[in-house]
């Protein structure tokens, strides 16, 4: 298995508090890693360092052997590692449809800095992808079971659907690399699994890797094939997911449960 | 097809205003022409208006290419219209490619107070300013075209039709931007400029490229409007003649490139008609126009309206 | 060396104008977050409102000592005309809308309020400056000062002085402050939105028109005052910082100053020189040199 992205001896510091702390992860190509922790623990300071968001003090961030630490967020987008959104961000005056036009239109815009008069590039196949915009936009809303919804506004749209939008388009990129930012947060109970399968499923015949954070810890045990667990600026654990959330540390600190003759109230 | 739809339009005007200039009055070229200077700064508002960011402060580069027109009829003898358009054209773009730097941060309030506060600087300048005729302006020498000066009856004619062919072609160029995935990205970076970001294209050049296009559109309509007013001053850089141009913008609304210059001409004789009939109560006509237009006409408004205020 | 004496009591004064012209706007914009165009309207309609009753008063034969009074009841009775007109018949019906879409309402407003002015006093200028010739002048270093040049001082003091302690020292004030911070909030605990933005529409357009009437008396009331108004205030609270009183204070200050030595060394660039504060503060500190904190964004 090959390595597609790793941290190496990473450090963050803002003023007093820690965000990162020699923080070392090499994510395997293909794989679904799930990050957990509690809220400042570090796994959004870890998910800005690889985005290009916040610059680590030091140590460096490798994405397919080569250094983009210093690399512009944009220039990291392009290379092909893309975030979604906790709060679904989305073209609100848009359709459903529209919007995946929207992002593919961004991919042609992208591709060609000089075509400034060039004329409408519609029929050409959106850079990245086999196909012109139109049967692109179809095949992606398929894959994610948006078809039904694909003339609707995007803000009468029930929660679910608006977060699965939000990550269907960012495979107009064609992300190798997809960093979800708490997929099922504000999600109700009985969608959550659904969506998660759809998402799952979508980036398995994609060939994207993902790594995801989460919260709900039957999510991750479900989905993930590694787990990071986050705690003050560290990574306390690290592997399969039952050995993770079985982790006593894990346990105090991050799922928040009591620990043994010391009955703390579990942690927020 | 849509698209052949517009430049059979635009071709069509073009060769309206050819065809019938010779029958009209002399003040009804006038207001064509000035409706066509004005029409390319609203022109030019549309394309900013898509992105989601109102200038206060087009006056700056119609100040400029009416200056520029101006002082190359003054300082050498040219007084072709056509050269005066692209002088004035090149000197605002020039401005433009420099300040958008600074401006292609700004959204909001903040962009319209900013574009405001640089026009007044211009103003600033040329009032206090003997050299570029203070408060009294300039006169501009009558206009020549490729090298002929046309007889007197036939200037505004002539004029006209170079304003004509500025103005529609201009039209024309905008409507294949528009066409081109640079152009097509305002309306998202109007709805959310985040997302635009992160799937890694830069919001900064695409609205920094479109303020300079609108910045040379104003200034070609700025020395246009030297030419065939036959003077300049300093009001031109003032707030109110921005306020004139985003007045005009609105009522046309971001439909097509050939609203603003409609937009002008209705302008043009809501102005011309309400001063006629009550000298003292035109701007009353003019801001009544411009509440009801922004209250009760969402078509002229769409884009504007469909942000709502954030908490 | 010995021009730094005038230079500072010209700026002074202008200082204390711009600031009671200005201080109006910046208060709507803290409390209802919208720029108000009106406000120079507000600032003819008190000039021309004081302009045509002082004379009037004063055709009469009353006792010129208190045509003061009458220029300060003439910019209130006038606000209290226009003011709730505008706020309760158009204006809380556009709050939901963007500011930009607000901002161009109020400029609609304005146009409209130019040529009712036309209407009610004529096109003819109004000069009345009996108020200002009765006070004499006084003398500060040699040079000769018109007397009612204080009068604005003491206003700009007054209303300054009077704003800071109603925002900081009553109930009122500290309702405001909540307002400006989170309207939804407030609402939602019981204020009146509704009411505190009609107060603070017509208490700030009143400042204006009180800005207006008592610079009638020194110049020639004539259509189009407010247009030159407008656009200095805008550059005065942008300064200071959009919703900020301190701010607008600093601000009125620091152009007052800036067009004071430019007019007794450089006069070319007067307007110059204000409009780069401007955009200079525009570029480096958009929130002004005294921004409202704003909360953190993530």
């Amino acid at each position: 298995m090959s390595t597609i992205l790793a941290a190496r001896g990473v450090n963050k510091n803002f003023g007093a508090i820690t965000a990162a702390a020699d923080i070392n992860a090499a994510i395997e190509l293909d794989s679904v890693v799930g990050l957990i922790g509690a809220n400042g623990a570090g796994k959004t300071t870890f998910i800005n360092m690889i985005t290009g968001y916040i610059k680590p003090d030091s140590g460096g961030i490798h994405y397919e052997g080569r250094d983009i630490t210093a690399l512009a967020p944009r220039e990291i987008t392009r290379l092909g590692i893309l975030r979604s959104f906790q709060i679904p961000q989305l073209y609100g005056s848009l359709s459903v449809h529209e919007n995946m036009l929207t992002a593919l239109g961004i991919m042609l815009h992208n591709a060609g800095r000089g075509g400034f008069f060039s004329l409408s590039r519609a029929r050409q196949n959106v850079p990245g992808h086999d196909a012109p915009a139109e049967e692109v936009a179809e095949r992606i809303l398929e894959r994610f079971g948006l078809m039904e919804y694909r003339n609707r506004n995007t803000q009468v749209l029930p929660g679910g659907v608006r977060k699965l939008l939000d990550i269907a388009l960012t495979l107009a990129a064609r992300p190798r690399v997809l960093l979800l930012d708490e997929p099922t947060s504000g999600i109700s109970a009985e969608e959550k699994f659904g969506i998660m399968e759809m998402v799952m499923k979508a980036m398995k015949a994609e060939g994207v890797t993902v790594i995801f954070v989460e919260h709900d810890m039957e999510v991750v045990s479900r989905f993930a094939g590694r787990v990071l667990a986050f705690y003050d600026g560290r990574i306390i654990a690290d592997g399969r997911p039952d050995a993770v959330l079985g982790d006593p540390d894990v346990r105090r600190y991050v799922v928040g449960e009591p620990h043994g003759q010391d009955e703390r109230a579990p942690r927020a | 097809m849509k698209r052949d739809r517009m430049l059979f339009l635009l071709g069509a005007a073009l060769a309206a205003v050819i065809a019938g200039g010779p029958l009209l009055p002399q003040w009804a070229l006038f207001i064509l022409t000035i409706a066509f200077a004005q029409g390319l700064v609203a022109l030019g508002l549309m394309l900013l208006l898509r992105a989601g960011l109102v200038s206060f402060g087009q006056a700056l580069y119609y100040c400029i290419g009416a200056y520029t027109a101006g002082g190359l009829g003054r300082a050498f003898g040219v007084s072709d219209v056509f050269l005066q358009m692209i002088a004035g054209a090149a000197m605002a773009a020039l401005v433009a490619f420099v300040l958008g730097f600074l401006l292609a941060k700004y959204r909001g309030i903040f962009f319209g107070l900013l574009s405001l506060a640089l026009s007044m600087i211009l103003y600033g300048l040329i009032v206090k300013s003997e050299a570029l005729g203070s408060t009294d302006g300039l006169n501009v020498a009558r206009s020549t075209l490729f090298g002929v000066r046309p007889a007197a009856d036939w200037v505004r004619y002539a004029v006209a039709v170079a304003a004509a062919f500025a103005g529609l072609g201009a039209a024309t160029l905008v409507h294949l931007f528009l066409k081109t995935p640079l152009g097509r990205l305002a309306p998202a970076i109007k709805d959310n400029e985040i997302r635009v970001e992160y799937m890694g294209a830069s919001v900064r050049y695409a609205i920094h490229v479109q303020y300079v296009i609108a910045a040379t559109l104003a200034g070609v309509g700025g020395a246009l409007a030297a030419t065939t007013v036959g003077h300049i001053d300093p009001e031109m850089a003032y707030w109110t003649t921005s306020g004139e141009f985003i007045f005009i913008a609105i009522l046309a609304g971001t439909g097509s490139v050939l609203a603003p210059f409609l937009g002008a001409l209705l302008f043009g004789a809501i102005h011309g008609l309400a001063y006629d009939l009550s000298p003292h109560t035109w701007q009353m006509s003019l801001g009544t126009a411009l509440l009801l237009v922004i209250v009760f006409l969402p078509e002229g408004l769409w884009s504007l309206f469909v942000r709502r205020r954030t908490a | 060396m010995d021009q730094i004496g005038p230079v500072v009591v010209d700026g002074i004064i202008y200082s204390a104008w711009l600031f009671i012209a200005a201080v109006g706007l910046t208060l709507i914009y803290g409390v209802m977050k919208i720029v108000n165009v009106t406000h120079g309207s507000f600032y003819a309609l008190g000039a021309y409102a004081g302009a045509s009753a002082a004379g009037a008063w004063l055709a009469r034969g009353y006792p010129p000592m208190l045509s003061y009074a009458v220029l300060l009841l003439a910019a209130v009775l006038v606000t209290l005309v226009f003011a709730p007109l505008i706020e309760r018949g158009l204006l809380r019906f556009m709050y939901a809308k963007d500011e930009v879409v607000i901002l161009l309402i109020t400029y609609a407003l304005f146009l409209i309020l130019e040529d009712t002015i036309k209407l009610i006093w004529g096109v003819d200028p109004y000069f009345v400056a009996q108020p200002y010739a009765l006070l004499g002048s006084f003398e500060i270093g040699g040079l000769r000062y018109p007397t009612y040049n204080l009068i604005l001082v003491g206003l700009a003091l007054v209303s300054g002085g009077g704003l800071a302690w109603i925002l900081r020292g009553t109930r009122v004030g500290k309702l405001l402050l909540t307002v400006i911070h989170d309207p939804e909030m407030s609402r939602a605990m019981g204020v009146n939105v509704g009411r505190f933005y009609l107060v603070t529409f017509t208490f700030g357009s009143m400042l204006a028109a009180i800005a207006g009437s008592f610079t009638a008396p020194t110049v020639s009331v004539v259509p189009g005052l407010g247009v030159d108004v407008i656009v200095l205030s805008f550059a005065v609270v942008v300064i200071g910082g959009l919703g900020s009183v301190p701010g607008a204070a600093l601000g009125a200050v620091i152009v007052g100053l800036a067009r004071s030595v430019s007019v007794h060394y450089m006069p070319q660039v007067e307007l110059f020189v204000i409009y780069s504060v401007m955009a200079v503060v525009l570029a480096f500190r958009p929130r002004g040199l005294f921004s409202l904190v704003e909360p953190r964004r993530i």
